[in-house]
């Protein structure tokens, strides 16, 4: 059997089992503390491990072990934002979020502020963040499984977009958080399984010298030692004092972005108790730093063993690094056929890890319609839950069916920045708002508001107006520029205008309840009136 | 006073057991809320600049002290590898010291405050 074969036979497995695991979530979500936040009742190990289901997208998996062993060192740095991140989140915002909030990252702002304008803007950035996320991993699926299948017409990879999104509506639409969190926690097993796995047959290989396996991975760059050091994606020498501030511009939206991913947030919802939801931020961080501990392996190993020019001459952006030392370090240790079933494993895997991140992008998204747009704002609270779930699940269709469509249209578009992206709005407009609400007193509507507006326009107005958009020859638009912004992220500036938005709007309006500060401060940190985990 | 024009049953749901308002404002003025804000501000504050400082540090050198990063240790480890391993090692650790500050010294007075409220909020 060839590889493929097998590939599809393991995905298929996954899909069964995800699909039963759906189904029977299905049958145990009866309200919407249920569909919206798993009725609160998985344990902080379990919401651990969905965050870390959650968060390690293909971008992560493919991307940076891609990235490592095309640029080296370059790669890291990633990683590191990305892991330190969490701390944000632990230290700052998921205990007293999920004392204080219901169902979405909204809930926590509209506490003590006028309901209508600022679930308006947290809704339209929610939906805005989810669909730069969402849109981006649809593609790569496409890319996937050409790399990976060796299916190269359009019409095969719009096949597989549609494929991704069909299940991932299936999911969200049937399971709801229950059948999302449940999915989270298959895929993060696989993920680490995979993922270690290689590792260990890495290592092996080089007797566990981490020194040796950097010497040989600095060889086989044909880069030397230069490709264990910094500076050979990022700030390179070439691009000069630009280089150096958009490096620092993508450091602050990575260690920012994290704490104001609305698809994160929500995870917090799903535990009974803020102790609970420290434990899954503890297990969480356990979780993400492994992998990336092990990414690290997986990338200069694919280096050392495949070879950088291999990798490029199969994906340019290092798209499939992970997968080709899989089937390399296979061959080397168990012969053709170890070669063939790990290739297959690891390919299974990434599909795996796609749709459980478009999944979780998905129900957020669609929560948010539903809870903020559709009952709070259109219905002005006097939506009642069996609406608001029906509303739920038909924007989750809608998000999916939208997400499809420009998936396959984007399909020949460079569109790895909208992540980027997706954490530079998080950390620009989300972020302060929900600092500035949890410890500001003085905070309220129209700061939360443009704080909003300011981040989310800020960001998006830089990445249009910059050189990933239009004027060189990997932008979005190879043939026309329209580009001032130097910077490819637009942190630097997107995030202290964000804050500044939020404290300049708060100063300018004469709003101020101080009385329902005194509620959120003392909820939040005590947890009294915290919403409780439903008994079934 | 609140200015609120609409209320957001969403946020703040309505219950039977529901506290006024007026109370959590002699919550938060008491000494018990007080000494629980500053332990936990205490710690998460000065944290929180602390490891953002620390990766801006490492951000900045990755961009500005290439030879420094570049320094040799043991074999083909550098320091580039050292200090980013290191940031794993941070992580790590601020999440342990954490979560052993949470435990002993905020849970139990934000438990002690929670019990309170929910006793008056029976009472009433």
């Amino acid at each position: 059997m060839d590889h493929e074969a097998l590939a599809i036979i393991l995905f298929l497995l996954f899909v069964a089992g995800t699909l039963v695991i759906t189904v029977w979530a299905s049958r145990n979500t009866r309200d919407a503390a249920d569909f919206y936040a798993g009725g609160r009742s998985f344990s902080g190990v379990q919401n651990g491990m969905a965050i870390g289901g959650d968060y390690m997208s293909a971008a992560s998996f493919l991307g940076i072990a891609g990235l490592i062993a095309l640029y080296g060192y370059d790669g890291f740095l990633y990683s590191i934002g990305f892991l330190v991140a969490w701390l944000v989140a632990l230290l700052l915002v998921a205990e007293l979020m999920r004392n204080s909030g219901k169902y979405t990252m909204a809930d926590v702002l509209a506490f003590r502020m006028s309901p209508r304008p600022v679930r308006t803007a947290a809704g339209v950035s929610t939906i805005t963040v989810s669909i730069f996320y969402l849109l981006a991993q649809m593609v790569g699926a496409g890319a996937l499984v050409a790399l990976l299948f060796g299916f190269t017409s359009d019409f095969a990879k719009a096949a597989t977009i549609v494929l991704v999104g069909v299940l991932m509506i299936v999911y969200v639409v049937v399971g709801g958080m229950k059948g999302t969190t449940w999915v989270q926690i298959v895929k993060a097993v696989l993920l680490m399984g995979g993922a270690t796995l290689v590792t260990v047959l890495v290592l092996a290989k080089f007797g566990f010298n981490l020194s040796t396996l950097l010497r040989d991975a600095a060889e086989q760059s044909g880069k030397g030692g230069q490709f264990l050091e910094p500076g050979l994606r990022y700030a390179t020498e070439a691009q000069g004092l630009a280089g150096k501030l958009d490096l620092i511009s993508l450091g602050l939206a990575l260690v920012l972005g994290t704490a104001g991913l609305p698809h994160i947030l929500i995870r917090f919802y799903t535990v009974p108790t803020a102790r609970d939801a420290r434990k899954s931020v503890l297990w969480g961080i356990g979780i993400i730093g492994t992998f990336y501990l092990l990414t690290l392996v997986l990338g200069f190993g694919a280096a050392a063993l495949v070879g950088s020019a291999e990798i490029a001459e199969a994906n340019p952006a290092g798209n499939t690094a992970a997968p080709q030392l899989a089937q390399r370090v296979g061959e080397l240790i168990f012969g053709d056929v170890g070669g063939t079933i790990l290739l297959a494993i690891i390919a299974a895997v990434a599909f795996a890890t796609i749709l459980a991140v478009v999944a979780g992008l998905t129900l957020a998204s669609s929560s948010s319609f539903a809870h903020d747009l559709y009952a709070h704002v259109i219905k002005r609270g006097q939506a009642t839950e069996r609406e608001e779930i029906r509303v739920a699940r038909i924007s989750a269709f809608v998000i999916g069916a939208v997400a499809i469509v420009l998936g396959i249209f984007a399909q020949r578009l460079n569109v790895a920045f909208l992540v980027a992206l997706a954490f530079a709005v998080a950390a620009s407009g989300n972020l302060p708002a929900i600092l500035y609400s949890l410890f500001w007193k003085r905070f309220n509507t129209a700061g939360a508001v443009a704080a909003i507006y300011g981040g989310l326009g800020s960001a998006v107005l830089l990445v249009i107006f910059s050189p990933v958009v239009s004027g060189t020859e990997k932008a979005l638009f190879t043939d026309v520029d329209f580009s001032w912004f130097p910077l490819e992220n637009p942190g630097i500036v997107s995030i202290p205008f964000g804050f500044l938005c939020g404290w300049l709007g708060t100063v300018l309006s004469k709003e101020h309840n101080a009385q329902k500060y005194a509620e959120i401060e003392v909820r939040s940190l005590t947890g009294v009136g915290a919403e409780k985990a439903t008994p079934h | 006073m609140s200015l609120q024009k609409d209320d957001d049953p969403g946020a703040a749901p309505a219950r039977a057991d529901a506290l006024p308002g007026e109370v959590y404002a002699t919550v938060q003025a008491g000494e018990d809320f007080q000494e629980l804000r500053r332990r936990f501000r205490r710690f998460a504050f000065p944290m929180t600049a602390a490891f953002l400082g620390w990766y801006l540090l490492y951000v900045v050198l990755s961009g500005w002290a290439r030879d420094f990063m570049g320094t040799e240790l043991v074999g083909s480890i550098n320091v580039a590898l050292v200090f980013g391993l290191l940031q794993f090692v941070s992580t790590f650790l601020i999440a342990w010291l954490y979560s052993r500050h949470a435990d002993n010294k905020t849970d139990p007075l934000a438990a002690k405050l929670r019990s309170e409220l929910e006793e008056a909020s029976h009472g009433s």
